[in-house]
């Protein structure tokens, strides 16, 4: 994760405003959402009203000053939860702001209609009044107010307000890099660009909405957890209502405030707090990795996912492939080897050919100006396989080895057998060999490599131990495509991979009950990325690409996916480890109250008060405190997220349930114990 | 004292041992492999053919529940009318009376639900009618409708994705041809010879040493006596059930008895690893039941062995331990290890009063049986530990980042709700119908009803809360066995008894069903690394922990109220 963009948990600003949110959030109507904590609500507001009964004058009640202090720590308890909802929501707002706020009110130059076609009579309006279908100019210096397809023209643009990225992008009409994006910068040239969403309907737009409380919705996980929440609530429901006769039997009262703070102790209030802060903390740490999602399914699926399709160009490899070395062959003079290669590739636009003229430049053999008319360049045709320059006498070419074998054996020369099995090591090698020819003959090889990305052998190793079976898509070959794939250690691979392959591939392995996750930006990735369950669109991608798939990467990374997968992971990992936190906590609350309920009636059960509480009023006292502050204490763990360590799932259970199962067992213990003593103090 | 506890350790690995084989056998006879009992094919065939059955046509999970209920509503109303009219029918030598209403509702769902809670003594509340051919024959089948609706589990997980569970009349009468007769003809056998009668022949009558004259019960015991056992239905031929010489003659029969206890729900773990051919994952459940049976029976053992603090402090010795309520013939240890062995099953045969074990012991007993489902009844026991699978899987999934998964299905929301409300129902229906007892009793108790309520308890205080808290932890168990002491045949205990009886029986037979048909239904998700294991240590002891804080837990405070405050007080002296 980006953490040049992690901001501090508490900013004041937004404290300020989480506080303010946690009393609106008191409503009734919005809590009733989340079971658990209504329950709370209900009983603090039974609490009030216990407290005006005891001071009108009831006496079987216990003190008003105990009363009003179970009362207001009850109150508490549902503050912090609505707090830890709130401060998260205020997060996620303020990170989704500071990306909108490049978008606002930029002039925009509208393109005005008149009767069916555009013309170029452009009006300057506010970029709130653009609509879907618009179409505005944006010329050197402007900053794109909408996000928009290319319909005229190439640009140079700055993306770096979206991206954090400074090199610029060059954006174009047609083809699969014709998306702008509102609030990035043009930097040269001029384009008309077409608006693609309506107001308010934007990406982000959509993203605001899920990380603000109204119209989130739950996810699928989080429904069954709220469910399970619920029956807890209810099991603990029953004991607390049952706990009446079963004490009128025991001819023990037990007054109205230890019973709601039994009750309030045993369910879930941990877990129930934060259970909506972390859903939205989840949502949140995705969009701080710069990511976009549509819905927070799509981020808590990208935690199951089996399967990641990877384009091998720019993912595992950097760039395109480079010449990495010049073999020449025996006999002949490397210099005047090296020069041919230069000739060859001076007018080879492609990174291949530009990446040879680089190597001989490291090796002392500057770009030589060639006069127009001086040469002729031969273009790189189908046919014959190879490009090259006519220049006076000199004929040179540079082609597959079958192409340029013909070539020279034609004119009756042999390919040396020294070329020959240089070609055949380098193929094996997973590079691809460019032979050269000089006047018929055959001189040497040039090796092309793909460069594997420093340190992504150890990222598939990472994801090998989560589970996760990565795939890399290529067009090359099926030996150079294996070579690859076995040096950067991903799983499997698709060689020789036409569009279509893809969306094959994503259903064989859906069929097999596998969830897939891959990263597209053409259009004709679009129905491979609505078919996959995880599908991530680049920012730069097609507006095609960017409908299909359910999440949009800003940076363009096409490694993001293993993030994202690692955001799913925390996501859950940190609702379960609470739960379990929670419902752990429950033993030594127990021992807390039950006794002290009791005690005075049955001595005896002095015995079962292990922690030795002071008095019963302290003991139930110091339970609900401890079950309210832990909640403020646990929001920095449910924002930040429970980190996720790939070490396999039952080595991840066993820690898990160490730290937060066993924890959540012994540290209320303590934690009662010197809240207890503490009150003792006081009380005393 | 020493030999006493030898005796159990060895009745417990001999329990084991034999469990192995028998789990292989029902896998394979289940599977349609082909075992010593095929002799069996004709009868089998004729029982199809004569009741319409097409044994290949499997079912749904709706389908199999359907045709389980059916079954079941059948014999309720055929044992309800053969009850209230009994002692008008033939086979009553002894001229016993009819059921009065409210006892035989009891009495007819106790022994369609498993529970076999008798609110009658049977010398002189059934015949030999009612013996044999309703509660011996309910006794077969409701075993076999439990036995059936694990092997519809097991079906589920068997096929990567299906939605049959396999054909319910066939599965329910092999496991009557093929596992309960054969194994109850042995069992009836070898306590024939010990001594259990197996007669028609009315009471017998003699005279005992002081010169009294005394009527003896006897009828066709031993048959009733061994699939009470192997069944794990617990209601004895006579009132006192395993204590009474008839039923129970000797040490020998006794240590048969307790292996005929635990020996079927321990062959069907063994089974379904043979089955599912996930051979470790029946160990995984094997474990986690097995440490809450040894720690519950090192407990009773130890405090039924140590002998009553109360007596000690009148000065009388015991050196062989608490022996109020137990048979001189097995003593202490031996009494102990029943009272933990028949409550983890849901047997509910006892050999001795649970009335007069030890406070804690009593609370084990009754904590046994409240988690229901270490080994459990036949076939239900598995069944109730898979709700607590369902919840811990729920859990844990998500602790490593996955959506939760159990052999290949997603665990989701409508199973989760599923598996909540079986939680819940249990907490319910023995809270709920403790408290509205205990209600009763201090708020009403001089109501004007036949039975008044003030009359209910034999012992006042909390001996008293115990007794009531037994009964509804029994019915819920579909156990049987009774804390005694309670006035139980009264209208009040039999009705409620029997509502909690029938709802604790079938709910928590639906609810797994359903949810394996769900899960079987969904599409098969092959594992990786990152799926979490179920059959992992790690995992059993995720199990004990959802077992001990989610439902254990829960049952704290009645338990404080009852048991415990009576062992500290006991001791507070």
């Amino acid at each position: 994760m980006s953490n040049s963009k992690a901001s501090k948990l508490f900013e004041p600003s937004l404290i300020n405003e989480a506080f303010k949110q946690s009393f609106i959030k008191l409503s009734p109507r919005y809590m009733v959402r989340n079971p658990v904590m209504f329950t709370v609500e209900i009983g603090t507001a039974v609490m009030m009203g216990v407290c005006i009964w005891v001071a009108a004058g009831e006496k079987t009640q216990g003190s008003l000053a105990y009363n009003i202090a179970i009362t207001a720590v009850l109150f508490v308890t549902v503050l912090f939860a609505n707090f830890a909802e709130a401060i998260a929501e205020a997060r996620g707002k303020a990170q989704a702001d500071s990306l909108r706020k490049t978008r606002q009110d930029t002039p925009a130059k509208k393109v005005e209609l008149i009767g069916e076609i555009f013309m170029n009579e452009v009006k300057i309006v506010p970029s709130s009044q653009l609509k879907k279908g618009d179409v505005f100019l944006c010329e050197t210096g402007d900053t794109i107010p909408m996000d928009g397809e290319i319909i005229e023209g190439i640009a140079t643009i700055d993306e770096s307000a979206i991206t954090g990225e400074s090199a610029p992008v060059i954006r174009e009409s047609g083809g699969d890099k014709s998306s702008v994006t509102g609030g990035t910068k043009v930097l040269s040239d001029k384009i008309k660009v077409r608006v693609t969403t309506e107001p308010g309907e934007s990406f982000l737009d959509k993203m605001i909405a899920l990380v603000e409380g109204a119209s989130r919705q739950k996810t699928p996980n989080e429904i069954a957890l709220t469910i399970l929440l619920a029956s807890f609530t209810l099991i603990f429901i029953i004991v607390c209502v049952t706990l009446k006769p079963f004490a009128d039997y025991a001819n023990t009262s037990i007054s109205i405030a230890a019973y709601i703070s039994l009750f309030v102790c045993l369910i879930p209030t941990t877990i129930g707090g934060l259970l909506s802060a972390i859903g939205i903390a989840g949502m949140d740490r995705a969009l701080r990795a710069n990511v976009i999602t549509k819905s927070g399914k799509a981020v808590e699926t990208a935690g199951d996912v089996d399967t990641l399709l990877l384009d091998k160009t720019g993912t595992i490899t950097i760039g395109n492939r480079k010449a990495t070395n010049f073999w020449v062959d025996e006999q002949q003079p490397e210099k005047n080897f090296i020069e041919a290669c230069v000739l060859a590739s001076l007018a080879d636009e492609t990174p291949e050919g530009k990446s040879i003229i680089e190597l001989a430049e490291t090796k002392g053999f500057p770009r030589p100006v060639i006069k127009k008319g001086q040469a002729n360049f031969v273009e790189f045709t189908a046919e014959t396989r190879s490009s090259g320059i006519d220049m006076n006498d000199m004929h040179i070419r540079k082609g597959a080895f079958d192409s340029i074998k013909n070539r020279v054996e034609k004119a009756g020369n042999k390919v040396s057998a020294y070329l020959i099995n240089k070609t055949r090591e380098i193929a094996g090698n997973g590079g691809t060999p460019l032979v050269l020819s000089y006047n018929d003959n055959a001189t040497g090889v040039i090796e092309l490599q793909d460069i594997i990305k420093p340190g992504i052998q150890e990222r598939f190793q990472r994801l090998r131990k989560m589970g996760v079976k990565t795939v890399m898509v290529t067009g090359d070959n099926p030996l150079t495509a294996k070579f690859i794939a076995e040096k950067a250690g991903v799983d499997d691979f698709i060689a020789e991979a036409k569009p279509e392959d893809k969306m094959i591939y994503i259903k064989k392995e859906q069929t097999g009950g596998k969830l897939v996750a891959m990263m597209g930006d053409g259009t004709n990735d679009a129905p491979a990325l609505a078919q996959a369950d995880v599908g991530v669109a680049m920012n730069s991608g097609t507006q095609a690409a960017k409908e299909a798939g359910n999440m949009v990467d800003l940076d363009n990374d096409p490694t993001k996916l293993i993030e994202i997968v690692e955001i799913g992971k925390q996501l859950l990992i940190t609702r379960g480890t609470i739960t379990t936190f929670s419902i752990a906590n429950d033993v030594a609350k127990y021992f807390a109250i039950v006794p002290a309920l009791f005690i005075v009636s049955i001595p005896s059960l002095q015995a079962l008060n292990i922690m030795h509480l002071a008095s019963p009023q302290s003991a139930i006292l110091s339970a609900v405190i401890f079950n309210a502050i832990i909640i403020p204490m646990l929001i920095p763990l449910a924002l930040r997220g429970v980190s996720y360590k790939p070490i396999g799932a039952s080595a991840l259970l066993r820690r898990n349930l160490f730290i937060y199962g066993f924890g959540g067992i012994v540290i209320p213990f303590i934690g009662i114990k010197l809240i207890d003593m503490l009150l003792a103090v006081f009380m005393r | 004292m020493n030999t006493e506890l030898i005796g159990v350790i060895i009745t417990f690995l001999v329990t084991i041992l034999l469990a192995v084989p028998l789990g292989k056998y029902i896998a394979k006879v289940f599977a349609g492999e082909r075992t010593l009992m095929d002799f069996m094919n004709p009868l089998e065939r004729f029982i199809y053919r004569i009741c319409g059955i097409d044994p290949i046509k499997s079912m749904n999970w709706k389908e199999f529940l359907k045709a389980m209920l059916t079954i079941n509503l059948l014999w309720f109303v055929y044992g309800f009318i053969l009850l209230i009219y009994q002692g008008h029918l033939p086979f009553n030598p002894d001229g016993n009376p009819d059921q009065t209403p409210d006892l035989a509702f009891n009495t007819i769902i106790s022994f369609v639900t498993n529970t076999n809670l008798q609110d009658y003594s049977g010398e002189t509340g059934a015949t030999y009618l009612t013996q044999l051919f309703l509660f011996t024959f309910l006794q077969f089948t409701s075993a076999a409708t439990g036995i059936a609706c694990l092997i519809a589990l097991f079906n589920g997980f068997k096929e990567k994705t299906t939605d049959k569970l396999g054909n319910f009349w066939s599965i329910f009468i092999k496991s009557i041809t093929r596992l309960l007769l054969p194994l109850s003809i042995v069992l009836a056998i070898i306590l024939a010879f010990n001594g259990t009668p197996s007669s028609f022949k009315g009471k017998d009558t003699i005279i005992t040493l002081q010169g009294d004259t005394q009527n003896v019960s006897r009828g066709p015991a031993a048959g009733m006596i061994a699939i009470k056992q192997m069944g794990t239905n617990g209601g004895g031929y006579f009132g006192a059930n395993s204590a009474v010489p008839f039923e129970n003659p000797n040490y020998f029969t006794n240590v048969i008895e307790e292996i005929s206890i635990l020996l079927v729900s321990i062959a069907l773990i063994f089974a379904l690893g043979f089955y599912l051919k996930k051979k470790k994952l029946a160990y995984v459940i094997l474990g986690v039941m097995t440490f809450f049976f040894i720690l519950f029976c090192i407990n009773n053992i130890y405090f039924e062995t140590k002998g009553n603090p109360e007596i000690d402090r009148m000065g009388i010795a015991q050196n062989i331990g608490a022996m109020e309520g137990k048979e001189i013939r097995f003593g202490s240890a031996s009494t102990a290890f029943w009272s933990v062995a028949t409550t983890s099953t849901s047997n509910g045969s006892v050999n001795g009063m649970h009335d007069s074990l030890m406070p804690l012991s009593g609370g084990v007993v009754m904590l046994d049986m409240m988690i229901n489902a270490l080994y459990g009844g036949v076939g239900v026991g598995l069944l109730n530990y898979f709700i607590f699978i369902i919840i811990a899987v729920f859990i844990s999934g998500l602790m490593v980042g996955r959506t939760p998964e159990f052999l290949g299905h997603k665990v989701e929301a409508r199973e989760v709700k599923i598996a909540a409300i079986v939680t819940l129902l249990s907490a319910f229906l023995i809270k709920g119908g403790t408290a509205l007892a205990a209600y009763i009793l201090v708020h009403h108790a001089n109501a004007d009803w036949a039975e008044k309520p003030s009359a209910w308890l034999n012992n006042p205080g909390y001996h008293g809360f115990s007794e009531m808290l037994y009964q509804y932890t029994s019915c819920n168990a579909n156990n049987g066995s009774g804390f005694e002491g309670l006035g139980d045949n009264s209208t009040w205990w039999n009705v409620s008894g029997g509502i909690v009886m029938l709802l604790a029986r079938f709910l928590p037979i639906i609810g797994p069903v359903a949810i394996v048909g769900l899960l079987a239904n969904k599409k098969y998700i092959p594992e990786s690394a990152g799926t979490l294991r179920t059959d992992s240590t790690t995992f059993g002891v995720m199990t004990i922990a959802v077992i001990v804080i989610v439902t254990a837990l829960s049952y704290f405070p009645p338990l404080v109220l009852g048991p415990i405050a009576e062992h500290l007080s006991m001791h507070a002296h």
